[in-house]
């Protein structure tokens, strides 16, 4: 039953928060709801944002990402987002909102405001640290294994498209393996038709703060490609860093359950929307109704030049 | 004509070039490159590789210069072989690749050649203090102080998110500062470029890490040549 997936999700261990309000959202949606708008929920955390520390020692990732590395990705870059976004939103409407809430609002469709660099970036972050842990890498298996054989062809295929987004993302940004749930690229638009073939792994890329997530993706996996997050343990060499953090950092545990998170979610809204289908055919006008429109009485429409 | 080398050698060797003598040769050299293909060259900086220390490391220019610069000039090298762009001087190649915003491939190493060249040519060692002569009386009168305009330069140069560049410019006769991101210039908008500082990580993560507000400050105080941001304007004046 949905309702206990969404439940054994919440209390997995290695939950990031964005996953946790996503999930507990799912538990209040309104079926009268006609489009899925995320709004913060009584009960959940919406106080100032947190520096979410990594979930695994600074030390920990070496000697693949070494400790200096996260000292200053994490203790000041992360940090200093944090810090800034926290100054730009106190006191407005932003505050008291979920980090995804303002990430949506500062989007702002593409017209980003003031608040969306730093509030994307602090989630960009957090996602990223909980993308990786001690003794990654290896090879995906179940679920995730049989999607990407099928979406890429084979987890080879998949490298190879990773790896060549994260080289040819010029300047700073971001690289992702993301859950596509649409057939049709426009955000917002419904497929009037789903089938699991629309639903497809993707390999994308983004400049700076941008993140899936504007794309209303479901992100499974991310790579910092901005130069802080490489240059103290390889220079210049990105291609190195890519390698290293695919064979060597990767955690293909928290791929597949971003993937479970994801499935139910889309599962769960592919339902509601199905329930407001239902519910509107019920609303439809019966032929008796039509005295609503055309007034108890005809004389109401004579021409009053008569 | 003089050859390209007594030109580039004039126009570099001495410390007392005056102004009017380094826009004849520097046009002469402009005039030149446009004449021929180029080749695409890795220029080296105007000075020795240690020659900025303490404020900017032989490591940086080690790394900046002799792996990201001279990557850029090897990339756009295979990307232009065989094409229309090959034989055409650099400024052209960026011009025609810009393709009026929607870049074509070549255009970010071409551009990114550039901007480096033009970055390692705006410092110099012992650089720092203030402009002097025109350009100062421009600056005041532009900015209302030295002091205004550096702090224009410096929240440009702050501000610019991930990566990019912070210009100083003359444009329909005035000085402004603009910033561009990654390997976009003001010459795709027609300005003359008269200072740049290149605020990609990769340019200060070795010698200050997240700091940039510390690096911004080094070059303006110790590292920015006032001369070559001079010798730019007489020429830019020259060409308006």
């Amino acid at each position: 039953m949905v309702m206990a997936s969404i439940t054994s999700h919440l209390t997995s261990p290695f939950l990031s928060t964005p996953e946790f309000c996503r999930l507990s959202q799912s538990l209040h949606r309104s079926l009268r709801q006609r489009r899925c708008i995320r709004k913060s929920v009584p009960g959940t955390i919406s106080a100032s944002i947190d520096l979410k520390p990594p979930p695994y020692a600074l030390n920990a990732l070496e000697p693949h990402m070494s400790a200096e590395t996260l000292e200053y990705h994490w203790g000041k870059h992360h940090r200093g987002y944090v810090n800034n976004l926290n100054k730009q939103i106190e006191g407005t409407e932003l505050d008291e909102m979920s980090l995804e809430s303002i990430i949506s609002a500062s989007y702002n469709k593409g017209d980003i405001l003031p608040a969306f660099n730093n509030a994307a970036q602090v989630w960009n972050h957090e996602f990223f640290w909980e993308s990786m842990k001690p003794g990654g890498g290896g090879k995906p298996s179940g679920e995730l294994l049989e999607l990407i054989n099928r979406d890429f062809g084979s987890f080879e295929g998949l490298i190879h498209e990773f790896k060549l987004a994260a080289i040819t993302q010029f300047g700073s940004g971001w690289t992702w393996l993301v859950y596509k749930e649409h057939k049709l690229d426009i955000p917002n638009a419904r497929n009037p038709r789903p089938s699991e073939q629309d639903k497809k792994l993707v390999v994308v890329k983004s400049p700076n703060a941008v993140n899936p997530l504007v794309w209303e993706y479901h992100p499974l996996l991310t790579l910092d490609v901005w130069e802080h997050a490489y240059y103290l343990d390889f220079e210049n060499r990105r291609t190195d860093y890519i390698s290293t953090f695919l064979n060597k950092l990767v955690s293909w545990e928290t791929v597949s359950s971003r993937l479970e998170a994801a499935k139910v979610l889309v599962a769960e809204r592919e339902r509601e929307m199905e329930e407001i289908d239902a519910i509107d055919d019920m609303d439809t006008i019966e032929p008796e109704d039509t005295d609503m429109y055309f007034g108890s009485d005809a004389d109401d429409f004579a021409d009053d030049d008569e | 004509m003089a050859s390209v080398t007594t030109i580039v050698s004039q126009l570099t060797s001495s410390a007392f070039l005056p102004a009017t003598e380094f826009c004849r040769l520097s046009q002469s050299l402009l005039h030149w490159s446009q004449m021929q293909g180029p080749g695409i060259d890795l220029k080296p900086p105007p000075y020795a590789l240690d020659a900025l220390e303490p404020h900017m490391s032989k490591d940086t220019l080690e790394y900046h210069w002799g792996k990201h610069h001279r990557g850029y000039v090897n990339n756009l090298k295979k990307q232009i072989e065989g094409t229309e762009l090959d034989g055409m001087s650099l400024e052209n190649i960026i011009l025609a690749s810009y393709n009026k915003g929607d870049v074509l491939p070549a255009f970010n190493n071409a551009a990114q050649v550039w901007n480096h060249d033009f970055f390692w040519e705006s410092m110099k060692p012992g650089g720092g203090g203030k402009p002097s002569g025109e350009l100062l009386e421009l600056i005041n009168r532009d900015f209302g102080s030295f002091e205004s305009l550096i702090k224009e330069f410096t929240i440009a140069a702050t501000t610019q998110f991930g990566s990019g560049w912070a210009w100083l410019v003359y444009n329909d006769k005035k000085l402004e500062v603009v910033k561009s991101p990654n390997a976009i210039n003001p010459l795709v908008l027609g300005y003359h470029p008269l200072l740049t500082i290149d605020v990609w990580e990769h340019a200060y993560y070795l010698d200050f890490k997240n700091l940039r507000a510390d690096y911004i400050s080094t070059f303006l105080d110790k590292l920015v040549s006032w001369d070559a941001v001079s010798s730019r304007l007489e020429a830019a004046k020259v060409l308006e």
